[in-house]
């Protein structure tokens, strides 16, 4: 049955959520930590554009796969632009 | 006698078996990893360092024989030979149970490198059964070792604190530190429900040492207080494989997925009512 409607896997959500659990976990950096830096690059952000804050997602990632637990970790932030045009508005007021 | 089975002794080395997470299996592994040396002609000496809670003595079926502890050496209420229990089942092995009626602050890590160097003159191998948890125990459980065995089943909560026992160890100084994943199951795998042993391995990023499989034989063997290692069940011939690869033999890893009717045929012909 499960097969038809092809439902992700058990083994994948766990794989899933261990990868974000860890990364937090590895740099020693809280849920709410991270909810407060994406709070703060978007409202960095929003100065310039107009951007879709709700949408926006940051993780922080270890590089590379191969170099695992040594590769120094780096932050990633995926924010949507609504706007290009509206900085320029704003940067005028 | 003593040395003519270890040609290549370069000492002895003394190896902490540790998950963080309780339950995972670190006695049980500690208990065969130790018998299974011993059987190849090692001399071995485990040590239980969980003070509390102390359960090596059971699962190696020597409960009956404690008279000193742990914690009875380190304030010097008896000498460590008085605390070594002899395993009269195989020759070189050795157990020094620790104290039920103490708590981890019993020791100090200081005390635990002078009894491990008390006993290194002895032993080819040391293996210390680390407790669950980061605290003092752990402290003193890794303080005088060389190198690590870290245990984890494939589940979410396991690895997680697989992986922070090694970010621990790393910040330890621990060079060596190898993964056996326990009660894996294939069936589980072949759907989809349980991590694979390769993803444990992507996910923690340290060499992998063994699989153990799930396997009712090790519920059996710890009734019955003797460590299954080197006998016919899965779990016995996968520890007997990390044995081999604890002393640097390079060994396939057993096919598990040749299929259950294996299984069942193994476990049917040694079931015991």
């Amino acid at each position: 049955m499960r097969h038809f409607f092809r439902r992700k896997s058990s083994c994948q959500i766990a794989k899933d959520r261990l990868k974000i659990l860890l990364i937090s976990d590895r740099v020693n950096c809280s849920p709410e930590m991270m909810e407060l830096i994406k709070n703060d690059i978007a409202k960095v952000i929003s100065k310039y554009m107009k951007i879709d804050a709700d949408n926006m997602e940051i993780q922080i990632n270890t590089k590379g796969t191969k170099a695992g637990r040594s590769g120094k970790p780096s932050l990633y932030a995926n924010i949507p632009i609504v706007d290009v045009v509206s900085a320029d508005l704003n940067l005028n007021k | 006698m003593e040395n003519q089975f270890s040609p290549e002794q370069k000492g002895s080395e003394v190896i902490v078996v540790t998950s963080g997470k309780g339950g995972v299996g670190k006695t049980t592994t500690s208990a065969n990893v130790g018998t299974g040396l011993a059987k190849l002609g090692k001399k071995v000496c485990l040590i239980d360092t969980d003070i509390g809670l102390r359960n090596l003595d059971v699962v190696m079926g020597l409960e009956n024989r404690i008279v000193y502890n742990l914690v009875d050496v380190v304030e010097g209420n008896c000498r460590v030979k008085q605390a070594l229990i002899r395993d009269k089942r195989h020759q070189g092995l050795y157990l020094m149970p620790s104290a039920q009626t103490r708590d981890k602050t019993a020791v100090t890590p200081g005390q635990m490198i002078k009894v491990i160097d008390h006993l290194r003159e002895q032993f080819d191998y040391i293996i210390l059964d680390c407790p669950a948890g980061i605290e003092q125990g752990f402290q003193n459980a890794i303080a005088g070792a060389d190198r690590a065995l870290v245990v984890t089943t494939p589940e979410v909560s396991a690895i997680r604190d697989a992986d922070r026992i090694i970010g621990l160890l790393e910040a330890n100084g621990f060079k060596q530190m190898d993964l056996i994943i326990n009660r894996l199951r294939m069936d589980m795998v072949r759907r989809g429900d349980m991590m694979s042993a390769q993803d444990v391995v992507d996910i923690l990023a340290i060499p992998l040492i063994g699989i153990i499989p799930d396997d009712e034989n090790v519920v059996i063997a710890t009734n019955q207080g003797e460590p299954l290692v080197g006998g016919d069940s899965p779990a016995g011939q996968a520890y007997a494989n990390v044995v081999n690869r604890v002393q640097g033999k390079e060994v396939p890893y057993l096919n598990f997925d040749k299929g259950i009717s294996f299984w069942t045929k193994v476990t049917g012909i040694f079931h015991r009512a």
